[in-house]
């Protein structure tokens, strides 16, 4: 542990992974995203993956995700992420790809890439954070906002007669015949965010036994463009966006295999 | 290697190969579909990758990714879906890849129609993307030459880390001809490519692959990052010289042409590329025959233009007027216009949205143009 002298009756409990720089990040206080890029530098070092892992940046607030999580990476442009990991991936079976993606990039300017990346069963790893807004730009509404959520673009709220009612990814993606995995979990309470920390280290472990596309898509939070502290923030999220993304698995191949077998 | 006779887009495909090309990526669009076809049928004997994507706007990112593994990587296309490539070019030109793109050009704007047309010259030449950018720009007017210019790409987009675009016209693309192929592509050594991603793990970072930038995988180094984002704007003004610089060594040492029976008896000089100045070979040749003496100065790098070169051809003392010949309407005329700087009267001749030129419409604005040097050539004769 960097600094810390050890008693030998002290224990070491928590440390950085080494797959984290020990950076301060440009997150907001009480945004999610640096629970999730600590979870996914956790899992990297557990399956001892680093020296052979890719990562891919989206446009958006984890554009610099290059700079908090130590591996190879690639920015791609907004909502095209899976197009890159594919052309790398086919070239580099041997490695680890991922790509980090909010909910405009993936489920409005990256429908296609993402819709054909999953259905080609593309051997990578997509972690699709969700959390109902534009935050880069600065709060415009997205594919994912709640009804009646407002937003700089829809200041009195999502109107569902002029814009339709949330994309469900997960679902919409699980319909799919190809993808290996799908779960939604969220990150605004520490049980969810120890059974998050599972499903993505499910999902990069599929992607090193060779299978096909996995994606988990991660409800998280931005206080900052849904004008609330924190802690309301956590309890916005799991009143109102748990109910309408309901968290679980999705699609699992061992599950439908397994299911396969019985029938 | 005898010569075999071969369809242009296909002999493109095959020398790809022969350049060593190890990954392909597609969308069809006439009239270059047959690039795919063939390819997916031969990439798989030698080893590479094939995929057909679901766009134009997402094979151009597959093309970014795949770039960064420092294989070479190329995708054909033809005017509208190079349009929707312009983004991923952008972006391979901001992050410094090499990639190939083959435009096949068709009629434009919009979906235009399919017949063969020069009308992407602007956005080749001047980049159809946003930022302070150049492809490198190459146009074959013979199948044999698509095959060399081809070949020639991979080397130069190693060379430079920048995106390289063949553009010909339909007729190349589609016309057959007797081609030869070296039996190995000869090309000088390139730098190493330290820059690609391919996971350190074990391996010293200096020697990964050939390609200095590829991406790895970091263990044991430093991650290598592959990125064309600088919110500094210092540092993007740094990014951008530095790519200022790749262009003018280019100008220096990157241009191509060519010139056909330029003599001093000359009193017009044509300029013109692709198949377009195939036919003006022709024409020349049938007034040479008629005793009237016409040369041709045929740009084979569009990027970098070879001005100079033109320059001192237009201002000799028995060069009364320039007349630039194209399939598009007065694109490569600005180029001209601007490499000649007043010296000599530059006028245009072209059809465009798959009309092309016959050797007659071309011979009657020339004839008209030497018997009268103030003649201003249209459309209507």
């Amino acid at each position: 542990m960097k600094g810390v002298a050890m008693n030998n009756n002290e224990k070491t409990l928590f440390t950085r992974p080494e797959a984290l720089v020990d950076v301060v990040t440009h997150y907001c206080p009480g945004c999610t995203h640096g629970v999730i890029h600590r979870q996914v530098a956790e899992v990297i070092d557990e399956l001892g993956i680093r020296g052979r892992t890719v990562g891919v940046a989206p446009v958006g607030c984890s554009v610099f995700m290059y700079n908090y999580v130590k591996t190879d990476f690639m920015e791609a442009a907004h909502g095209r992420a899976p197009a890159l990991a594919t052309g790398f991936k086919r070239f580099r079976p041997d490695m680890i790809v991922f790509t980090y993606q909010g909910d405009g990039d993936l489920a409005s300017i990256g429908t296609a890439e993402i819709v054909h990346a999953a259905n080609r069963g593309e051997k990578i790893t997509t972690i699709f954070v969700n959390n109902a807004i534009y935050g880069m730009t600065g709060g415009q509404m997205a594919p994912t906002t709640m009804p009646g959520q407002p937003t700089t673009t829809c200041p009195f709220g999502r109107d569902v007669n002029l814009t339709g009612y949330p994309i469900r990814v997960a679902e919409l993606l699980a319909t799919l015949k190809t993808p290996a995995y799908i779960e939604r979990v969220a990150v605004h309470t520490p049980f969810h965010i120890i059974r998050a920390k599972r499903a993505l280290k499910k999902a990069f472990t599929y992607q090193v036994e060779n299978r096909c596309f996995t994606l988990i898509e991660v409800l998280s939070t931005c206080p900052t463009n849904w004008g609330k502290t924190p802690q309301e923030s956590t309890q916005w999220l799991e009143e109102n966006m748990v109910p309408y993304y309901p968290l679980g698995c999705y699609k699992d191949c061992e599950k439908v295999e397994a299911s396969d077998a019985a029938v | 290697m005898a010569k075999i006779l071969m369809k242009g887009n296909e002999a493109i495909a095959e020398a790809a190969l022969k350049a060593g090309a190890h990954g392909y990526f597609c969308y069809p669009i006439t009239p270059q579909t047959e690039v795919a076809e063939y390819l997916s049928r031969r990439m798989p004997e030698v080893g590479g990758v094939f995929l057909q994507g679901e766009s134009e706007v997402a094979v151009g990112n597959m093309l970014y990714g795949a770039a960064s593994t420092g294989k070479r990587v190329f995708t054909s296309s033809s005017s509208p879906g190079i349009s929707l490539m312009q983004e991923a070019i952008s972006y391979i030109a901001g992050a410094q890849l090499p990639a190939v793109f083959v435009n096949i050009m068709r009629g434009g704007p919009g979906l235009g129609g399919i017949l063969p047309a020069q009308s992407d010259y602007f956005q080749a030449v001047k980049a159809g993307g946003h930022g302070d950018y150049h492809l490198l720009v190459l146009a074959p007017s013979t199948v044999q030459e698509a095959v060399d210019l081809t070949m020639l790409a991979f080397h130069l987009a190693d060379k430079y880390r920048n995106p390289v675009m063949i553009i010909g016209d339909g007729m190349i693309g589609q016309m057959m001809e007797a081609v030869e192929f070296p039996d190995k592509y000869e090309e000088p050594e390139l730098p190493a490519k330290d820059w690609a991603l391919t996971g350190a793990k074990d391996r010293d970072p200096q020697v990964l692959d050939s390609k200095y930038w590829a991406l790895t995988g970091a263990e044991g180094r430093d991650p290598n990052i592959i990125n064309s984002l600088y919110l500094d704007p210092v540092k993007l003004d740094d990014n951008s010289w530095i790519l200022h610089e790749k262009y003018e060594t280019m100008k220096r040492d990157e241009v191509r042409f060519e010139k056909y029976k330029i003599s001093s008896d000359n009193r017009l000089l044509i300029v013109s590329y692709g198949t377009m100045a195939r036919i003006c070979e022709t024409v020349i040749d049938e007034l040479a025959s008629e005793g009237v003496s016409v040369g041709l100065f045929r740009p084979i790098s569009l990027f970098p233009y070879p001005a100079k070169q033109l320059r001192e051809e237009a201002q000799k003392k028995n060069i009364e007027n320039v007349l630039v010949i194209e399939m598009s309407i007065a694109q490569m005329f600005e180029d001209a216009e601007r490499a000649i700087l007043g010296a000599k009267p530059v006028k245009f001749y072209g059809r465009t949205g798959g009309v092309v030129p016959t050797p007659d419409d071309v011979k009657l604005r020339i004839q008209k143009l030497i018997e009268n040097p103030s003649y201003q050539p249209s459309r209507e004769a």
